[in-house]
């Protein structure tokens, strides 16, 4: 179970307080009526799937209530940092020459990479 | 006397204390403090179990959770019987009712025992590739004899009458193991100042301790010293600790899952006192201080009864002062049986030889040997034991050589080293390394805030564990927050450094593969297997793991990952770190399903929601269903009526003179602010600009993407107030729903947001004489059509109690819904039932409410909608405002799969015979004669008899619907076809007359 920072109560809960809300900083177009079939897909259908750093919306359901943004790691599934609706998205790109958080040789067990790709 | 192989100043036990316990049926004396193992080898008895696939005899392996084989049935009385528990771990209790497990007709005859001399035909995979015809024999014939023959324990058919509890703890450092590391860390992080959890699974701290007796820490005995150390952190406010309790899972963020064995070591437990209990602790820091776990050696019919591990004989010895055997060989590759060896014979137990596979023992061992009396064979191995029940011989020869000696014994004692216990560190995610000057997997990469300490991190000598732990103590201590004194660390010695280790199958155990050299005793998983496994293709470790099943189920790698690793990397013809190790998974070791569900089950494994209504409605005799957690009045039988007979009652007495209806499950909000009426215009389709206070709207909230999300009543309280009512099951989402926009997307606009649900108590009063029965109960509103018509609400009195007072129909008739604050719900539907008496109106229930609506045509959405229904697809296009420049879904409904023409329509169905109820969920076809695959239409989604209508109805979602009025389509059942017209949805009242009363 993880432990999540409300940035509204500023306090660490557990999980079980949180209900996850999708992708942050996608905001509904103000025009939304006029938009093409095309934009509406990658504004309501279209999202990334990254493996690293994934930028979330989560609420407090079972405590303040409110809606908030959240930075977290796909591989690790580490919180990276919270922050309040409306923020600025943060940038968290490692700085050139800063190791990424896991070695260079680690690898997730059990996909199919890590049980088929090296065998012959 | 508590059996023969007790030896007299040996061990810990008290002689004075001890307790009666039964083994199939045979009477035993134990030591208060003796496991099963412990009293049964104490009186002779090697034999415990019965291996998994080929029935062979099997005795005890080990002395602890690692144990593969002494697998038991305990029982305290009929209904507490738990299969599967080691005998290595369970303590004796008087009374104990001990049985054996996957033998019949008795564990010393059993004639499951045909599969070993039939194992050639049950190689690895055999299973998977022999039971494939017919497949459906495979579930109702192959599995289900499979399992019989192959089978652990057998589950307890009653109910469990223990009770199992939970904890809640956080703490600065936890550390998990409490042997000569983790009481050292512990006492560390403790005097810094931390709070502290230390937890151990066994029964007293100490860990290798117990049977190490040549270590000394302190100038004192090391066990002695871990009794004193545990006392004093006993003795300390900021420290708990946990005996009997079994870390199991890591999880992230350093959060740990333990199992606390309570009561299961008590003969007579309090009443009161749970089972086991579960502990989820959240810690600053964990320390890992697992230890390591010996491992047996892998040569042919290694798995006779009397063939255990060194440490275990030690154990045996030191701890329960109880011999394995009286003329033991040693075969090893490891020092450490070498001090296993000189403490028996010590003790006076004739050591027959000491097999060593290496040429070069460590340092002293050889002349500590000779000084005793005991002949070592270097460079030598065992290739075969006989003895069916108890091994009786071990057969050596020189490595690579073909002389063979034969040597009479009654038990073998094996050691190929010691793998460290990296099962937490691996569950926490950190990535193993391998040490190839040790042949062993160490931690490498943390990813969390913990450390390894002891020999579970690769460090062996006792004076360079207690620095690193101590150490490890003060540093994680700080690390949450914790300087204070720091602990001296404490002087340890051991008496021998121990070198050697193996892994993989010795001299003799291959590569033939007729020989029986168990590598996992619990699968019957032979080191043949493991390279059968490779020559059909195999090449990954873990499809060799799932082929073999070698470390799966409990065992989860603790004796067997190492060798068959070893193995598989030699076949393979690859480096152990390449092959790589398998998952190691929670939980550690079994936990039972009561500890992991506590106190959840029965009437508290899930909330049961009442209405304030509820009593009433239990006297008054009412069946109820389940609608989320909610319990709903369902029907109000009368004497004699079965639920038909009393729905077809209550439908018609709604539609002659009136019904009561508890809804009080609405879900309802409070919308409120001066931008209460732009918010909704928002949220809705519909316009609330022109909606007047005191009145009332039906509104149609969609998705983004322009499906129907939910509807409901919205009543106009004031300017900037409105009652807002949802589906039951809509209640939760659609407040998220509604706080997600107010909060993120249009959060500019003034407006509070309240769930009311539970506020109020909804009873809806609806029929011709509805009016004639709430009038004398109300006071301030005139309900005169003209003064309060239909879709109106008011703020007034009932029953003298504050009311929201709404003038609506879910029936179609003349009707109210009178909201009263929860608490006076019991006594205002109380009063509204005696109002009714005379006009012989009935309470209905949620059944008669759905056919009352259904004659209707009145929709619930999520029953006739589905999720991929439009308001114009539900035959609500009427409810969306043309003119409004935006609201959720606006755009999504303009998208060209939704405007496009044969999406499925919601119409009425009638069927050719009126006395055919369709079926809700069944499909309907144009052409019944079509040939398979046929196209479907679309499907039936409410279908009722109508006994108003006096006939079936239904509604259904069909292709083009609302075009094919009038129009026959087909229902196709298994045994029947049948044929439907295509209505419009209303079957009662066509012109909609009876709702304006």
């Amino acid at each position: 179970m993880l432990l999540i920072h409300c940035p509204y109560c500023g306090e660490d809960r557990s999980e079980l307080e949180f209900r996850a809300a999708g992708d942050a900083h996608i905001a509904r177009p103000a025009n939304i009526a006029a938009i093409s079939d095309e934009e509406f897909a990658d504004y309501f259908f279209l999202r990334d799937n990254p493996k690293g750093l994934i930028y979330e919306r989560w609420r407090h359901i079972h405590g303040c209530g409110r809606f908030f943004n959240a930075v977290r790691d796909t591989v690790s599934d580490k919180f990276v940092m919270t922050y309040k609706a409306g923020e600025p998205k943060p940038d968290l790109s490692p700085a050139p020459g800063v190791a990424p958080a896991l070695p260079a040789d680690s690898r997730p067990v059990e996909t199919y990479e890590a049980t088929e790709g090296r065998a012959e | 006397m508590t059996g023969a192989n007790r030896i007299a100043g040996a061990g810990r036990l008290t002689p004075a204390k001890t307790a009666r316990f039964s083994f199939d049926g045979r009477s035993y004396t134990a030591l208060a403090g003796d496991t099963v193992a412990s009293a049964l080898l104490a009186n002779g008895v090697h034999l415990m179990g019965r291996s998994f696939k080929y029935h062979r005899p099997r005795g005890v392996v080990s002395a602890g959770p690692e144990e593969p084989n002494a697998l038991i049935n305990v029982s305290r009385d009929t209904a507490r019987s738990q299969p599967n528990v080691r005998a290595t771990v369970q303590e004796v209790f008087d009374g104990m009712k001990v049985g054996s497990q996957n033998r019949y007709p008795s564990l010393s005859f059993d004639l499951g025992g045909v599969n070993d001399a039939l194992s050639p035909f049950f190689a690895a995979g055999f299973y998977y590739k022999t039971f494939m015809w017919p497949k459906q024999a495979w579930a109702s014939i192959y599995e289900p004899r499979i399992r019989e023959a192959a089978g652990l324990g057998v589950s307890p058919t009653e109910e469990d009458p223990d009770h199992y509890a939970c904890r809640y703890a956080h703490c600065d450092v936890l550390v998990i193991g409490g042997g000569a590391a983790g009481l050292a860390a512990a006492r560390a992080a403790a005097l810094s100042g931390a709070s502290v959890i230390l937890a151990d699974e066994q029964p007293e701290l100490g860990g290798a301790l117990h049977f190490d007796t040549g270590a000394e820490i302190d100038g004192q005995n090391g066990y002695a010293w871990a009794q004193k150390t545990a006392r004093e952190l006993v003795g300390m406010e900021n420290v708990t600790l946990l005996s009997r309790t079994t870390a199991f899972g890591y999880y992230a963020q350093n959060f740990v899952a333990m199992a606390e064995r309570v009561t299961d070591h008590i003969s007579r437990p309090e009443a009161n006192a749970p089972r086991e209990r579960l502990w989820q602790v959240r810690a600053k820091r964990v320390i890992i201080a697992t230890g390591s776990i010996e491992r047996h050696m892998v040569f042919a019919d290694n798995d006779r009864p009397g063939i255990l591990l060194a440490s275990a004989a030690r154990t045996y010895l030191n701890h329960f002062g109880v011999a394995v055997g009286r003329k033991v060989g040693v075969y090893t590759a490891h020092d450490s049986a070498y001090e296993a060896a000189f403490d028996l014979k010590r003790a006076g137990v004739s050591i027959v030889a000491i097999i060593d596979s290496r040429m070069r023992p460590g340092e002293g061992l050889l002349e500590q040997a000779r000084s005793l009396g005991i002949e070592v064979f270097t460079d030598h191995a065992v290739i075969a034991t006989s003895g069916r029940l108890r091994v009786a011989s071990m057969t050596v020869v020189p490595n690579g050589g073909s002389a063979k000696r034969k040597f009479t014994i009654d038990a073998l004692i094996t050691s190929s080293g010691w793998t460290p216990s990296v099962h937490m560190f691996s569950q926490s995610r950190g990535k193993v390394a391998y040490d190839a000057a040790t042949g062993r997997f160490l931690p490498g990469h943390y990813v969390q805030d913990c450390v390894s300490v002891g020999t579970c991190n690769g460090t062996d000598d006792l004076q360079a564990i207690l620095e690193e732990a101590t150490a490890a103590g003060v540093k994680m201590a700080a690390e949450s927050g914790h300087d204070g004194a720091a602990a001296a660390t404490p002087a340890g010695r051991n008496l021998f450094a121990w070198t050697g280790g193996m892994a993989g199958a010795a001299y003799g155990a291959g590569p033939d593969d007729s020989v029986k050299a168990f590598v996992d005793f619990q699968n019957d998983v032979c080191a043949k297997d493991i390279r059968l496994a490779v020559r059909e293709g195999m090449h990954s470790i873990e499809h060799i793991k799932r082929f073999t099943t070698n470390g799966m189920a409990t065992d989860q790698g603790k004796l067997s990952n190492l060798h068959g690793l070893a193995i598989a990397a030699e076949a393979l013809g690859r480096g152990i770190p390449e092959v790589g190790l398998t998952t190691f998974r929670a939980p550690y070791t079994p936990v039972t399903f009561g500890t992991l569900i506590g106190h959840a089950r029965g009437d508290i494994f899930d909330p049961t929601r009442k209405t304030p209504m509820h009593a009433v409605e239990e006297a008054n005799g009412a069946a109820f269903e389940d609608v989320g957690q909610w319990k709903r009045a369902w029907y109000y039988p009368r004497a004699g009526e079965d639920m038909h007979a009393a729905v077809n009652r209550e439908c018609r007495t709604v539609r002659t003179s009136a019904g009561y209806f508890n809804a009080s499950t609405l879900g309802k909000i409070e919308v409120v602010g001066p931008d209460a009426a732009a918010f909704l215009n928002l949220i809705y389709t519909n316009s609330w600009d022109t909606l007047k206070p005191g009145r009332c709207r039906y509104g149609i909230m969609l998705r983004e993407d322009g499906f129907v999300y939910d509807d409901g009543v919205v009543g106009r309280i004031a300017e900037d107030r409105f009652h807002v009512t949802t589906t039951t099951g809509g209640a939760p989402r659609v407040m998220h729903h509604m706080e997600d926009y107010l909060q993120t997307e249009f959060p500019h606009l003034d407006v509070w947001l309240t769930s009311t649900t539970e506020q109020w108590a909804v009873i809806a009063v609806q029929g011709p004489k509805a009016r004639e029965i709430v009038a004398p109960l109300v006071e301030g509103v005139d309900l005169s059509n003209e003064a309060f018509p239909h879709m109106s609400v008011a703020e007034a009195k009932v029953c003298g109690v504050p009311a929201r007072l709404f003038r609506v129909s879910f029936t179609g008739e003349l009707g109210y819904e009178i909201n009263v604050p929860a608490d006076y719900g019991a006594a205002v539907w109380e009063a509204v039932a005696k109002a009714a008496e005379p006009f012989g109106a009935c309470p209905y229930g949620t059944e008669t409410m759905h056919v009352l609506r259904a004659e209707k045509g009145y929709i619930i959405v999520g029953q006739d909608t589905d999720g991929t229904l439009t308001p114009d697809d539900a035959g609500l296009a009427w409810a969306v405002g043309k003119k409004k420049p935006d609201f959720v879904g606006i755009r999504g409904l303009k998208r060209p799969d939704l405007i496009r023409e044969g999406r499925k329509q919601l119409v009425g169905l009638l069927t050719k015979d009126p006395n055919i109820v369709l079926e809700e969920g069944a499909q309907i076809v144009a052409d019944p004669n079509q040939p398979k695959p046929m196209t479907m239409l679309g499907h039936v989604t409410s279908a009722y008899w109508s006994e108003n209508a006096g006939r079936s109805i239904a509604l259904a979602v069909v292709a083009g619907g609302r075009a094919k009025l009038g129009q026959t389509l087909y229902v196709p059942m298994p045994d029947r076809t049948i044929a439907v017209e295509v209505s419009d949805m209303v079957f009662i009242d066509k012109e909609g007359g009876r709702i304006h009363g």
